[in-house]
C-alpha cells in the first residue's frame, strides 16, 4: 500500500459522493455489527443437524412471487449443495387483521369476510364459523339444512381435494394436463355452487339456524349426475397417476412426518392422517348430521408425501358414499330455523369454540360475546397456518426441489395462513 | 371426562403452589376455563398432557385476549333489618377490574377423544409487564401460534425457543389486536377524496401558515 499515491482532493470528492461501494483501502479489525434486519434473518444451523465440512451455506429467499409458494408464500432456506439444512417460512403479505374486522362487524356481517379465508372451501369456512355462533346462542338447524350443510360440505372436500391432487403434480412437472382434468370436475362443482348460492366462489350460504335460501328447482338431479360421474373420474385419475414412476420417485420416502410429532405439532386433516393418526372431526365430534352417513377414515402406513395424496384420492371415494346417501335422502322441510334472528343478533355474553373437519384440517372459530352486536374477540384456528408449523422439520435433509413437492402436500392457502 | 373441579384439584396435588381456578362460561357450560398462574403454566400443561387419565395432547387452538380496565357490575343479594325483620335484598355492586392480557389454550386429547379443557393465563397488566409462559415446550402447536399472539397483542412468551413478529413486518412498534390501538391515519392513495378523508387529511399534514 505504501506506493499507493496518496489521496488527493479528488479522491476525495468522490469518495464524497460514494453510495457506499467503494471499499475502504483498510478494513477495521471487528467486522461492523450486522443491520438490525439482517440480524433477523441471519441464519443459525439447526442444532443436531450435521454440518459438511466443505463450503458455506447458501441461503435463497423463495418466494413470495414464486409459482410453486401456492401465493404469496415465501421461505428462507439455507442449502447445502441442493440440500435442505434450515427453513424458515415467512409470511404475513396477504395479512389485513381478519380478526380485528370481525370485531368490527356484526355477527351476520362476518359471514363474507369467512368466505375470503380459504377462498377455496368458502363453504366450509361459512360452516365453521356459523356452528360457532349456533353454539353460542344455542340455536337449533332443521333437517333440511342440515342435509343442505353436508352436501355442500363434501362438495367442496371434494373441489379441495382435486386441486390439490392438480396442483401437487404440477409441481413435479406435470406440467397441466392432470390439473386440467381435475379443474373439469372442478368446473362443474363450481357451476353447482352457483347456481345455489348465486357466486362460485365466494359462496357466503350459510346462516346461524340454517341455510340462506333453498335448492333451485332441478338442482338435485344435476349434483346427482356429477357425483354418478365422480368413481369413474376417479378410477381414471388414479389410472394415470397411482403408478406413475415420476411421482413414486419424488413422494415415496419423501417428507416423512411421525404419528406423536403430528399430534404434538397439532396437525390436522388428511396431513394427520396420512401418518396413521385417526382423527376425523366428522367421526370426533359428530357434528351436523355425519353420524347418519356410514363412510370410513383412511388411514396412511408411512406419513410420505405418496400417502398424504393417496389420503385425497381416498377421503373423495368417501366423499362420494356421503354424497350418494345425502342427496337419495334429502328431506322436504324449511331451510332456516323460522325464529333465528339474523339482524341484530345479539347473544347473551360467553364465549364458545366450534371446529369443523375442513378439507384442510381442523378450521376452528372462537367466539367471545359481551352481549353487544358485535363478538368482542374473534378468532379463527386456520388448519394451514398451523399445518406450516413442521413445514422445516418435514424438509430437512431433502433437496430444495423436494421441499417445493412437500410443501404442496401440506395443502396451503394463503388467505387463510395470513388473515 | 373428569369435571373441571375435579381436574383442578388433581392439579393443586399435582403442580405444589400452584394457583388454579375455575371460570364458568355462561353461555357453554361445557367450555368453562381452567386459570393459571403463569408461574405454574408450564408444569400445570405437562401434568395435563402426560397425566394418564387426562392426556391432552393436542393443543388445538392458541389465542390473546385483551381486557381492558372496566367497571363491573355484579348483583349480589344483601340481608338487611327493615322494621326489626330481616329481608333479602338485591343490590347492584360496582367493582374495578384491572386490565390485563390473556392467552387461551383450547385442548382436546386425542388418544382418549375428549377434549376441550380451556387453559387460560393471564398477565399482571396490559403495559409494564406482559410476560406469561411459553407452552411451545410441552405442544408445539403452540410456536405459530404464540408466535402471532405476540405479534397482535403483544404477549411476551418467555421461554419461547423463536419469538419474533409473524403477521406484521419486523419494524413494526405497535400491536393491532388491542382493544386500544389506533389506526394511523396517513394513508398513501385516495382515488376519490370526499369531506371525511380531506379532513383527515388536513389534521395529518397542517399547512403552515394556515389559520
Amino acid at each position: 500500500m505504501s506506493d499507493a499515491p496518496p489521496a488527493t482532493a479528488d479522491a476525495e470528492s468522490i469518495a464524497a459522493l460514494s453510495t457506499g461501494d467503494l471499499v475502504p483501502d483498510e478494513f477495521p479489525d471487528t467486522p461492523p455489527p450486522p443491520a438490525p434486519a439482517a440480524r433477523l434473518f441471519e441464519v443459525r444451523p439447526k442444532p443436531g443437524v450435521a454440518e459438511s465440512d466443505e463450503g458455506e451455506l447458501l441461503e435463497v429467499s423463495i418466494g413470495p412471487h414464486h409459482p410453486s409458494t401456492h401465493g404469496v408464500f415465501r421461505m428462507d432456506v439455507a442449502l447445502d449443495g441442493e440440500r435442505v439444512r434450515q427453513l424458515k417460512p415467512v409470511f404475513g403479505y396477504l395479512h389485513r387483521n381478519h380478526e380485528k374486522l370481525g370485531e368490527s362487524c356484526s355477527y351476520l356481517g362476518s359471514i363474507p369476510y369467512t368466505d375470503r379465508l380459504d377462498y377455496f372451501c368458502s363453504l366450509t369456512n361459512n360452516w365453521a364459523y356459523v356452528l360457532s355462533v349456533e353454539k353460542l346462542a344455542g340455536l337449533a338447524v332443521p333437517e333440511r339444512a342440515e342435509y343442505l350443510r353436508v352436501i355442500a360440505a363434501e362438495l367442496t372436500r371434494v373441489l379441495n381435494h382435486l386441486c390439490l391432487v392438480g396442483f401437487l403434480v404440477h409441481d413435479m412437472g406435470a406440467m397441466g394436463t392432470p390439473l386440467m382434468y381435475a379443474f373439469r370436475e372442478r368446473e362443474k362443482i363450481l357451476d353447482l355452487f352457483e347456481s345455489l348460492t348465486g357466486a362460485r366462489m365466494m359462496c357466503n350460504y350459510f346462516r346461524f339456524g340454517g341455510c340462506r335460501c333453498d335448492l333451485p328447482p332441478g338442482w338435485v338431479e344435476v349434483a346427482q349426475r356429477f357425483v354418478d360421474g365422480l368413481p369413474a373420474f376417479l378410477d381414471e385419475f388414479e389410472r394415470l397417476l397411482n403408478e406413475n414412476e415420476i411421482l413414486l420417485a419424488r413422494t415415496q420416502g419423501i417428507g416423512v412426518l411421525s404419528p406423536e410429532l403430528a399430534v404434538n405439532a397439532g396437525v390436522t386433516g388428511p396431513m394427520l392422517r396420512a401418518s396413521g393418526v385417526n382423527y376425523d372431526l366428522r367421526k370426533v365430534d359428530r357434528y351436523g348430521l355425519y353420524d347418519r352417513f356410514p363412510f370410513r377414515v383412511p388411514l396412511g402406513d408411512h406419513g410420505d408425501t405418496y400417502d398424504r395424496y393417496m389420503i385425497r384420492i381416498l377421503e373423495m371415494r368417501e366423499s362420494h358414499k356421503i354424497l350418494t346417501q345425502a342427496l337419495r335422502d334429502l328431506p322436504a322441510g324449511p331451510v332456516i330455523d323460522p325464529k333465528a334472528k339474523l339482524r341484530g343478533f345479539r347473544p347473551k355474553a360467553g364465549e364458545a369454540y366450534g371446529r369443523i373437519e375442513a378439507p384442510k384440517g381442523e378450521l376452528g372459530f372462537y367466539l367471545i360475546s359481551d352481549g353487544s352486536p358485535n363478538p368482542y374477540r374473534y378468532r379463527v384456528r386456520p388448519p394451514s397456518f398451523v399445518n406450516l408449523t413442521i413445514l422445516e422439520d418435514m424438509c430437512l435433509g431433502h433437496t430444495l426441489a423436494d421441499a417445493v413437492v412437500i410443501l404442496g402436500s401440506v395443502d396451503i392457502v394463503m388467505g387463510e395462513v395470513d388473515r | 371426562m373428569e369435571t373441571l373441579e375435579q381436574i383442578a384439584a388433581r392439579i393443586a396435588a399435582a403442580v405444589p403452589g400452584v394457583a388454579a381456578s375455575v371460570e364458568t362460561n355462561p353461555a357453554v357450560r361445557a367450555q368453562s376455563s381452567l386459570v393459571v398462574g403463569r408461574d405454574h403454566a408450564l408444569a400445570v400443561a405437562r401434568f395435563l398432557r402426560d397425566e394418564p387419565g387426562l392426556q391432552f395432547d393436542y393443543c388445538s387452538n392458541v389465542t390473546g385476549v385483551d381486557w381492558l380496565d372496566a367497571t363491573l357490575k355484579e348483583k349480589v343479594r344483601v340481608k338487611r333489618v327493615v322494621d326489626g325483620a330481616e329481608q333479602e335484598f338485591e343490590e347492584t355492586v360496582e367493582r374495578r377490574r384491572p386490565g390485563y392480557l390473556e392467552a387461551a389454550y383450547h385442548l382436546y386429547s386425542m388418544a382418549l377423544r375428549h377434549g376441550p379443557l380451556i387453559l387460560r393465563q393471564r398477565t399482571a397488566n396490559r403495559v409494564e409487564d406482559t410476560r406469561l409462559a411459553s407452552l411451545t415446550p410441552i405442544w408445539r402447536s403452540a410456536e405459530f401460534q404464540e408466535r402471532e399472539a405476540f405479534d397482535l397483542f403483544g404477549i411476551v412468551f418467555t421461554g419461547h425457543p423463536d419469538l419474533r413478529r409473524i403477521l406484521m413486518w419486523d419494524g413494526f412498534a405497535d400491536f393491532p389486536m388491542r382493544k386500544d390501538y389506533v389506526e394511523p391515519d396517513d394513508y398513501e392513495y385516495e382515488p376519490t377524496p370526499h369531506d371525511a378523508v380531506l379532513e383527515k387529511a388536513r389534521r395529518h399534514y397542517p399547512v403552515e401558515g394556515a389559520a
